[in-house]
């Protein structure tokens, strides 16, 4: 038998990914030998240390542009600019996860399998410590996006979808109240998304047939020379892009989206909002920008329908609802939506665009859940509209927040939104897609109503009897909330140097 | 005369309201007194200031002039630049000399609620800027900014401190001008995309387009302008807003906020897309003659005081439109000239029928009745405002009417026949509504309150001396404005392209 030749590989490129799979290996060691009372400090330190590491390496690889591992992981623009917005958002997300002042024990329970409504599911509400797992489940997931950004075959793409959603599922199970809410989010979340994850399998089957190849290098060579039935190519493509849409929740494939944005615990909403949606569009630009890009002509009017329909459902259905965070949910859809007009303008600006979106939508939707998670009485956070009712009068500092955080949805100008919106509407008409961006800018005034709606909520209606008083923050959830409403401002106000980094970051290696 | 030209006006006409705005607004709620003082003297010194920038101005010379460029976004060629023509000019003065007034007229207003008075004139001075800056942009990018902006501080003032249906008028203002702006968005990023990359107003006159595109863009600027000036058939928000906002901000949205559509179509859709301004004229013309009839009559059988002025205001945008359409220096001059003196006049009756309003505690005609007994000085104001809102001779109103109806009587005798009826009506709702009010058997229950024994108190004799000062003087001796106009005019019907038939009659004048 003939020795296997290991490929060489980059370890300083990589090291991002390595130092967050070994911090997340420590913390489930660590969560078998500390004792109790000592796990979440040493937990939540070791996390935050490990993102700040990850962060730091990426910044000092960011003039890399390498395929390493035998051609599986590219180290390139967009995959270092990716991570590093995903390691910087997850940081934010994580410090939602850490926050234990809100709640005793904070937001998540030990052991998600009790029935719910037993005895035991009784105590373990009321009982003060919490799970201390989630911080190496959420490192997982992290770095499972870090590699799912970088993978340059669809193999190891398909390996670094699995390993970010299964400890994902895990922690929308976790939540401390509505714990049956929680339970159907994770099996609903589990159940669509396995299906999800074996369309994209079957897809990546057909198009080793087509090309002989799951390298995405030989893929775009296969897609131009080869002599192959076109079927398996479409077919291929069309799979892989449903497991892809799927978790970037477009439509149709976005009806998990509310119910488990809703049913999660706020932070892991959180989580999902922003790192999720960054690593499915990074991984979707990848394909449809390195390995597809021969097949532009094919994919790009089927594509173009799925975004406006992503907007639509999205701006419609956002109107309709009563909660808040089915509201935000449908507004993460719609927003996918803009993203992806960003993505068929298949082109230089539209690479930089779509990732200025990613990084603008992320900070203000983390911003939003911190938001969430304060406005809450002695039953959990009051999620119901009619809840928020005169919230301005009780407290107009985070209800000012709350109000500045929907204008940058809205896409009001001197916020991120409306320097994002602008740069992918932008990019989309030069590269011709006109319609695309009518249809933007008209579910743009849709999605403005139900905004608007919750700030007539907040300042112009009387607080009711029912209007629960928002909690002060711990610092970490003040933290959270301060660096995304000061981002939200900062891209708004002053977006040269983060456009400047994505134009010089949006260059993919092959 | 360099040294003083050389100051950087704009940005700090622009900026120091808002510098105000934070001032006032961090106040304590305390001290009511203290915020509406330095309010007061803040938009004191903001007018000072734009009066030496008029003296400074040389109305023979170049014809932006103030230009301050500093980069903002390179990547886009967006930059903040400012730069004033003659018709920019007269509306920062406007601005500049109204909402002093307003201030001291809305001494009161925010009294009553049970919100903060302090943030009521935070949000005043707020406006002012957005107002000056979207006045003083020569950047279409950053004058998209300002346009957009605007709408927060108004809806503000209207949803919070408004009366009788404050929520629904406030929601109606911001969907139909978010509406507007983002048909604006659309065609911004069409102009940028398509005209070189570029958002300088200069650079971008010189920009190409193919028949069809241009017409688009025009559209979509247009009708942006058109929803916020009002014209026929987009004006349904401003009766509402008119009515329920608080007469001081009522004053500011008819008197100032509205030019902004007027100003819009002179500076850019004339200039930018010559070509389809004249293929649509005659649209234009049309909607412009709707207006002035259509509006006329729904202001005769108003009942309320305030819708009545947001009607007989629409009727007016429709002469400023036609003036604006006809395509003639005479009618241009006169459509701007109308928009000052519009200004001063609506701006005069706005503000004295929110005295009525307060003392009364109602705004419904049928409440007065031979109030000119009880408050003779008020109701002679209230008569003289009206006057001037009809145009008499000696008033200012008067001569810009006369120049828009003659300036079109040249081109198009049709148009400014149809619109000489308009001046009949006016005459109609004006004097119907002054004689229903103030003259006749005086209504018993107006003397049991207490509020109509006080006739025009200090503060209110300063507020209205100076407008009706400034009416009277504009209507006999407008060259002083129609000087600094009239050479902006011109340039702009040169972009246009149309000559004028005869002579204009300026030119004899200077």
């Amino acid at each position: 038998m003939q020795d296997l030749q290991l490929p060489p590989i980059d370890y300083g490129a990589v090291a991002p990914m390595l130092i967050l799979f070994g911090v997340a290996c420590l913390g489930v060691f660590f969560e078998a030998v500390l004792p109790r009372a000592a796990r979440r400090s040493t937990q939540l330190v070791l996390a935050l240390l490990g993102l700040v590491a990850a962060f730091v390496v990426v910044v000092l690889e960011s003039d890399t542009r390498i395929l390493t591992a035998g051609g599986a992981v590219a180290i390139d623009g967009p995959t270092l600019f990716l991570q590093g917005s995903i390691i910087l958002l997850g940081l934010m997300a994580l410090l939602l996860v850490g926050d234990r002042s809100l709640e005793q024990g904070g937001a998540f329970v030990a052991q998600a399998a009790i029935t719910v409504g037993s005895d035991a599911d009784r105590r373990q509400a009321t009982r003060s410590q919490g799970a201390t797992e989630i911080y190496p489940l959420a490192i997982f997931a992290i770095a499972g996006m870090l590699l799912f950004v970088a993978a340059n075959d669809l193999l190891t793409m398909f390996v670094a979808l699995e390993v970010f959603s299964l400890p994902l599922y895990l922690l929308c199970a976790l939540a401390r109240r509505r714990r049956l809410l929680s339970q159907e989010a994770a099996l609903k979340y589990f159940l669509l998304g396995a299906y999800a994850s074996a369309f994209f399998l079957f897809g990546v089957a057909l198009v080793y047939g087509f090309a002989g190849s799951v390298q995405f290098g030989s893929i775009h060579d296969a897609v131009r020379e080869s002599t192959q039935s076109t079927v398996l190519l479409y077919g291929g493509i069309a799979l892989v892009a449903i497991g892809l849409l799927f978790k970037a929740a477009a439509a149709p494939f976005h009806v998990w989206t509310p119910d488990v944005y809703q049913g999660a615990p706020t932070p892991i909403t959180g989580l999902m909002a922003a790192c999720t949606k960054v690593a499915a569009f990074g991984a979707l630009l990848r394909v449809l920008y390195v390995a597809f890009d021969g097949a532009a002509w094919d994919y790009t009017p089927v594509l173009g329908v799925i975004a406006v329909l992503t907007m639509l459902v999205g701006a419609v259905l956002a109107v309709t609802q009563t909660d808040i965070k089915r509201l935000l949910a449908y507004s993460s859809i719609a927003n996918a939506g803009y993203v992806l007009v960003g993505v068929l303008a298949l082109s230089k600006d539209g690479l930089s665009s779509s990732m200025f979106y990613l990084v603008a939508y992320g900070f203000t939707v983390i911003a939003a859940f911190a938001v969430v998670t304060l406005v809450r009485d002695a039953d959990g956070e009051a999620t119901h509209l009619s809840r928020w009712a005169g919230l301005g009068r009780r407290s107009p500092l985070f209800a000012g927040l709350f109000t500045f955080i929907l204008l940058a949805f809205a896409g009001i100008p001197l916020t991120s939104g409306f320097i994002a919106k602008f740069a992918v509407f932008g990019a989309a008409l030069e590269s011709g897609e006109a319609w695309l961006v009518i249809f933007g800018v008209i579910t743009s005034m849709l999605l403005a109503f139900p905004y608007l709606r919750v700030v007539v909520m907040m300042w112009l209606s009387e607080p009711g009897e029912s209007t629960p008083a928002v909690s002060v923050p711990g610092g970490l959830t003040a933290a959270a909330l301060m660096i995304g409403v000061v981002a939200t401002l900062v891209l708004g106000v002053a977006p040269a140097p983060l456009l400047d980094l994505t134009t010089s970051a949006a260059e993919f290696v092959r | 005369m360099v040294g003083v030209s050389d100051f950087p006006f704009l940005s700090i006409l622009t900026g120091a309201p808002l510098v105000g705005a934070l001032v006032v607004a961090f106040l304590p709620r305390a001290k009511p007194e203290l915020a509406k003082r330095v309010a007061l003297i803040w938009s004191i010194a903001v007018a000072a200031l734009a009066v030496v920038m008029w003296i400074a101005y040389d109305a023979n010379g170049a014809r932006f002039q103030f230009r301050e460029s500093y980069t903002w976004i390179p990547a886009w060629d967006a930059r903040f630049t400012f730069a004033v023509d003659g018709i920019a000019l007269v509306m920062l003065l406007l601005i500049a000399v109204l909402v002093p007034l307003v201030i001291l007229a809305s001494w009161h207003d925010a009294d009553n609620t049970r919100r903060s008075v302090p943030v009521y004139f935070a949000l005043l001075l707020a406006l002012e800027s957005t107002m000056i800056g979207v006045f003083a942009a020569a950047d279409v990018f950053l004058f998209y900014v300002f346009f957009e902006i605007m709408l927060v501080p108004m809806y503000f003032l209207i949803g919070s401190y408004g009366g009788h249906q404050r929520q629904y008028a406030a929601v109606k203002f911001f969907l139909y001008s978010l509406v507007g702006g983002l048909f604006m968005l659309a065609a911004v990023i069409g102009l940028w995309a398509l005209g070189g990359k570029t958002f300088d107003w200069q650079n971008l006159l010189s920009a190409d387009f193919t028949t069809n595109t241009e017409r688009w863009l025009f559209l979509g600027f247009f009708v942006a302008f058109a929803i916020k000036a009002p014209f026929f058939p987009f004006h349904t928000w401003l009766p509402d807003a008119g009515g329920a906002a608080p007469a001081g901000s009522a004053a500011l949205l008819v008197g100032v906020l509205d030019k902004v559509g007027t100003f819009g179509i002179l500076r850019y859709c004339l200039p930018l897309f010559p070509e389809a301004s004249r293929w649509f004229a005659p649209y234009a013309l049309a909607l412009g003659l709707i207006g002035i009839i259509y509006a006329a009559l729904l202001a005769v059988g108003q009942n309320d005081l305030k819708r009545l002025v947001s009607y007989t205001s629409i009727a007016h945008f429709g002469f400023i439109g036609i003036g604006i359409f006809a395509f003639t220096t005479q009618a241009g001059t006169g459509a701007v000239l109308y928009m000052v003196n519009h200004g001063l006049a609506t701006g005069l009756l706005f503000l004295v029928v929110g005295m009525f309003v307060a003392r009364r505690g109602s705004a419904l005609v049928s409440d007065f009745g031979g109030a000119g007994k009880l408050v003779p000085l008020l109701a002679g104001v209230l008569f003289f405002a009206g006057l001037a809102s009809l145009a008499l001779p000696g008033t200012a109103p008067f001569v810009s009417e006369f120049l828009v109806l003659l300036g079109t009587f040249t081109v198009n005798k049709t148009v400014a026949v149809i619109a000489t009826a308009g001046i009949i009506l006016a005459a109609a709702y004006v004097l119907w509504m002054v004689q229903r009010t103030t003259q006749g058997t005086l209504n018993p229950a107006l003397t049991a309150v207490e509020g109509m024994r006080r006739d025009l108190t200090i503060r209110e004799k300063v507020v209205v001396a100076p407008l009706i000062l400034l009416i009277l003087l504009l209507g006999f001796y407008p060259k002083p404005v129609t000087d600094v106009i009239n050479p902006a005019v011109q340039a702009t019907m040169q972009d246009v392209d149309k000559t004028d038939p005869a002579p204009a009659v300026q030119e004899a004048s200077r």
